[in-house]
């Protein structure tokens, strides 16, 4: 029989999705007598509360409650952070509001509109404050500090040396520097925040239902902040999510403020995220400023490098912050083989939304400099910039390979996957349409970006913020641990649940292959659940659906604890066929004699024996009913005391060429053609890595061209429809042609890397070198707007 | 993002509107197709006592050739117009237009009066409107009158509609046979335009041009149109004379830049159009 597994089995989630059959948290029924919130936001950037008046509001007629910050700092703690720092932040603002849209005061009333209505009746009086937006200003000792207790916005300064970088910048026959900034934005989900909370006096416990993204390692910060054990905060996450992209992580302050909420005033609340309130102040990737050095040999190899990289992170450091900067820490070198690398990373607040989670995650950040870098060193050589990419990349025979930071690069053959992109004439036909534009006076450039992919984070790389000796102290952090359980019922049907938030992603379709593949069964015969309860179901701090994890994680977890349920199964069948356990097999909804195929019982009789025979068990065999494995792989290290780290399990790469032609009338950048290399190890499920990649290509043609959230110097919010933030839509997305390669990760039994964020870290990069290479310029800055591109082309100011 | 309370009255007949409209004057606001005015009620930008819903009146859900003009009335949808079978060979010019006008689900519910009531100094059918040099055609309890185009759309977003007053169609003169083009440039198809240029023809020496995205309303010239370096020139002399806006997606020197840029461009293509 077919392995299902590496096969486009149709989605199991497809005919409920497609068919508006759903179940979001918006639809999902509340108890009799939930009243709705609506959250008063902040109209300043930085300012102090000097008084709120509630009064007209809660004499209002269906008003329950306006809870302050006041009643927030009396009813729970701050949120913890990995960094030791005094920056306090509650669920609502306490004395002061650091960014516009941050939480001020709650209305809770019989409806929305009511909230609403009661919300313009709270008078609130400011006094306002100096703010600062650029991050460079923020560091400066005469700017304004956000948080007094500080005494600095420049909150984190930790510098790293791998190698001799010093040695390798004396003998080097030139540098390259190049000074880059990424911008702030986020992947807005079709589907808002949503909480429903419901608060037991009885019990002193929480009941809530939120679309939490994970990572589960926050659940501790929520309780922590409620005041609570772990277990009296139960959290429901529901069965469908319209969308989360690493955004819905940061639904967990709300988590926190319904929950008071509902404590408050004794009913259950809900709160549903508004598209304004989302734009303004749900979550946003951080923006950095990377100034970086290269230095590199006259024929383009590059000996060492420089990085130093100051990271917005907004009004406040939210868990699991400074998650950006330090989540690609080990593989910092990118694809490159460069023993000697310098490291300064900072950590800067400004009176913006706080950031946090979003796919790419880092990645976007570090590649936009480093393949903006090498394509400056091939410039300024005078040199081919692919043949500077070949010169640097890490080769196979080196695989797998430790990085300098840290990073084990478990398999690849970088070399040839960029040989087999360029070949074929693809790379051929690109340089043609370049010089036939160019020959007509048209404005045409090639780009090419080589990005590795991690995936399934290694809980620890966050403590390499801490000091070797701070480390030593707290004790190690690392490893990620993914737990998958398998449950046989009566009649043998097999059901699977799993540590990861449903997203869309389709990870019940390939979970349903893995396990099927092991018990001989169809994808169908096996039912997943995905909806999470943290009062029932396993997790670990690890849990939930971010940083590529389910296919390095939660994947081998059902593999091994599929493989060990056959292995008992196989015990059992063999006991009553009469066999020898070896010549029994699980194939066809049948466990069978391998030898005599005729010697066969059907898969849901003898998995059924647990439930209605335990004496026809094989002697000392527990009943097997239910298997839960723990996945938890050794390669996931704490940080060396020489800081070194292993940031992630695997390591996909990603290869990206494109050419773009600048439009002189309208300043618009068309992709004439755009080619995308990957390998993700092996593939479970093709179509559905396609649908991720391209959602991936999407995003980030997104960054390069489009999404971007803007203030200005005084800290106004610029971008608060979809009239300004712009999404792209499918007219505005190129056709991509995407290429692969299947190098198994020796690491896990399945060989499978993550694969879904490689091109939001590839796209802007590829398309900012395409459009520096038309335009011969030197700074690029994405999004690459019409209004940048006018300003480069007409020599004015943006 | 809930609305203040608000009435809302449905009539059925124009004058039934009007006369609700008389009554409330200020305190009223027409809906339509509702794609502006909804969002501007949820945001709590727009804080109308009365709600009056045109969308199901039959009179005003009619296009109507009038043999010179083609009236639109105020409840015909853009997808409807997009749908009328002699739209192109009528009104090649709107033809031209419509698609740029929002997105397919948009003009499902988009009116054509409605964009022209918004006055957007970018949209397509104002644009469309004053380059045809049509009419606005407004009834209140006083009466009807008719408005030029370039009389009805003052400034951003302002008109010559008193409160009174409802717009009850919309007319596009027939100019059949003359070479017309359309373009714009947006950020992503379906956006309002940046800058968006029209041409049509009137005779061998003239082009009719129209410029939105430059000031507070669409602009029209008219244009002689023997030899290319006289039409550059005309480009160039009104983008002296408009001085474009700032805003987050274009500078006024790019709107600038923009129209030099394409007004030649449509009006060479208009021209191509009539041979």
């Amino acid at each position: 029989m077919l392995s299902p597994l590496g096969t486009s089995t149709v989605r199991k989630e497809d005919p409920a999705l497609l068919s508006g059959r759903g179940r979001y948290a918006d639809d999902l029924p509340v108890p009799a007598g939930t009243l709705h919130a609506h959250v008063i936001r902040s109209p300043h950037p930085h300012a102090a509360i000097v008084s709120i008046d509630a009064s007209a509001a809660v004499g209002k007629d269906g008003v329950w409650a306006v809870i302050s910050g006041e009643d927030v700092r009396k009813l729970s703690d701050p949120f913890l952070v990995a960094l030791k720092t005094p920056v306090h932040q509650w669920s609502l603002a306490v004395d002061r509001v650091r960014y516009v849209g941050e939480p001020v005061a709650l209305v809770v009333a019989e409806s929305r509109y009511l909230a609403e209505d009661a919300a313009e009746l709270v008078e609130i009086e400011y006094r306002p404050l100096e703010a600062v937006m650029d991050p460079l200003a923020a560091c400066r000792p005469t700017a304004p500090v956000l948080h007094a207790e500080a005494k600095t916005n420049e909150i984190s300064v930790r510098k790293f040396t791998y190698g001799d970088t010093k040695s390798a910048f004396a003998q080097a026959d030139a540098r390259v520097a190049l000074t880059v900034d990424f911008p702030r934005l986020s992947f807005t989900p079709m589907e808002c925040y949503v909480v429903i909370a419901q608060y037991s006096a009885a019990a002193d416990s929480y009941d809530v239902l939120a679309n939490f993204q994970g990572p589960f390692s926050t659940h501790p910060v929520m309780a922590r902040a409620l005041r609570v054990p772990g277990p009296k905060l139960r959290l429901r996450i529901p069965p469908d999510s319209g969308g989360s992209f690493g955004i819905k992580l940061s639904v967990f302050p709300y988590v926190v403020l319904t929950a008071i909420a509902a404590r408050v005033t004794g009913r259950p609340v809900k709160w549903v995220e508004d598209r304004a309130e989302h734009l303004l102040a749900a979550s946003s990737g951080p923006n950095r400023i990377t100034e970086i050095e290269a230095a590199v040999t006259k024929d383009g190899r590059i000996l060492g490098l420089r990085l130093d990289q100051l990271e917005d992170y907004g009004a406040f450091l939210r868990a699991p912050m400074p998650g950006p900067l330090y989540r690609m820490h080990g593989a910092v070198t990118g694809a490159y083989d460069i023993a000697h690398v310098d490291v300064t990373n900072r950590v800067v607040l400004t009176n913006k939304m706080p950031a946090s989670l979003i796919r790419g995650f880092g990645g976007p950040q570090l590649y936009m400099a480093l393949e903006r870098l090498v394509q400056r060193i091939a410039v300024e050589l005078g040199l081919d910039h692919i043949d500077v990419i070949k010169r640097n990349l890490v080769p196979a025979a080196k695989m797998p390979y430790r990085a300098a930071a840290g990073s084990l690069y478990d398999s690849g053959d970088y070399p040839r996957a960029v040989a087999s992109a360029t070949g074929d004439g693809r790379l051929d036909d690109l340089r043609r349409r370049r010089d036939a534009a160019r020959a007509a006076g048209r404005k045409y450039g090639i780009g090419f970006a080589a990005v590795v992919e991690p995936a399934m984070s290694n809980m620890g790389y966050l403590s390499t913020l801490l000091t070797a000796d701070a480390r030593d102290k707290a004790g190690p952090k690392n490893g990620a641990v993914s737990m998958v359980t398998i449950n046989i019922d009566p009649l043998g049907a097999v059901s699977v649940t799993a540590d990861v938030t449903v997203q869309g992603q389709g990870h019940a379709t390939v979970l349903a292959q893995i396990v099927a593949a092991q018990l001989g069964l169809k994808p169908d015969d096996v039912n997943v659940v995905l909806e999470m309860d943290t009062a029932k179901d396993q997790w670990s701090i690890a849990a939930g659906t971010y940083s590529c994890r389910f296919t390095p994680g939660t994947a081998v977890a059902a593999h091994l604890a599929a493989s060990r349920m056959a292995d008992k199964l196989k015990s059992i069948g063999a006991k009553q066929l009469n066999i020898l356990p070896d010549d029994v097999e699980l194939a066809h909804g049948k466990i069978r004699s391998r030898g005599n195929p005729d010697n066969a019982a059907p898969f849901g009789r003898i998995a059924g024996t647990s439930h209605w025979s335990p004496v026809m068990l094989p002697e000392g065999m527990a009943p097997a009913l239910t298997e839960t494995a723990l996945w938890s792989p050794p390669e996931l290290e704490p940080p060396s005391s020489d800081d070194r780290i292993n940031t992630s399990l695997t390591y996909g790469f990603v290869f990206d060429m494109c050419g773009v032609e600048i439009d002189p009338l309208t300043y618009q950048v068309r992709v004439d053609r755009y080619v995308s290399m990957h390998d993700a190890g092996r593939i479970l499920n093709p179509s559905i890595a396609d649908g991720q990649m391209r959602g991936a290509f999407a995003q980030g043609i997104a960054a390069a061209l489009f999404e971007e959230f803007k203030y200005d110097d005084e800290g106004a919010f610029l971008t608060g429809t979809f009239a300004d933030y712009l999404v792209p839509t499918v007219s505005e997305i190129p056709p991509v042609e995407m290429l692969h390669q299947e190098t198994p990760s020796p690491l896990t039994p399945l060989g499978a890397k993550g694969l879904a964020e490689g091109n939001c870290m590839s796209v802007p990069a590829c398309i900012a070198n395409a459009v520096a290479d038309a335009l011969g310029v030197r700074d690029v800055q994405v999004p690459v707007t019409p209004r940048r591109i006018h300003a480069l082309i007409e020599g004015v100011g943006p | 993002m809930k609305p203040r309370p608000f009435d809302y009255v449905r009539p059925e007949t124009a004058d039934e509107a009007v006369a609700v409209l008389a009554e409330h004057g200020d305190e009223a606001r027409i809906l339509a197709g509702g794609q502006s005015l909804m969002a501007m009620l949820n945001l709590r930008l727009a804080d109308p006592a009365v709600l009056i819903d045109i969308s199901r009146i039959s009179e005003l859900d009619t296009i109507s050739d009038l043999g010179d003009t083609i009236e639109i009335g105020a409840a015909v949808t853009q997808n409807r117009l997009l749908a009328w079978p002699h739209l192109a060979a009528k009104l090649p010019l709107l033809a031209a237009a419509l698609p740029f006008v929002g997105h397919f689900q948009t003009r499902n519910r988009g009116t054509v009066c409605g964009s022209i009531a918004h006055a957007d100094p970018s949209s397509e059918i104002p644009l469309t409107l004053a380059v045809l040099e049509g009419e606005v055609v407004l009834r209140s309890t006083r009466g009807t009158r008719r408005l030029a185009a370039s009389a009805f759309q003052q400034t951003m977003l302002t008109t010559a509609r008193t409160a009174d007053e409802l717009i009850i169609a919309v007319r596009f003169p027939v100019l059949s046979g003359r070479g017309v083009a359309f373009r714009e440039v947006a950020r992503r198809h379906g956006d309002f335009a940046i800058v968006a240029v029209a041409a049509l023809v009137e005779n061998a020496n003239t082009v009719r041009f129209g410029v939105g995205g430059m000031s507070g309303r669409p602009e029209v010239r008219r244009i002689a149109s023997n030899g290319g370096s006289a039409v550059a020139a005309a480009i160039s002399q009104l983008t002296a004379e408009l001085e474009g806006y700032d805003d987050l997606h274009a500078s006024a020197r790019m709107r600038s830049d923009l129209l030099r840029n394409l007004g030649p461009v449509v009006i060479e293509e208009a021209i191509r159009c009539t041979a």
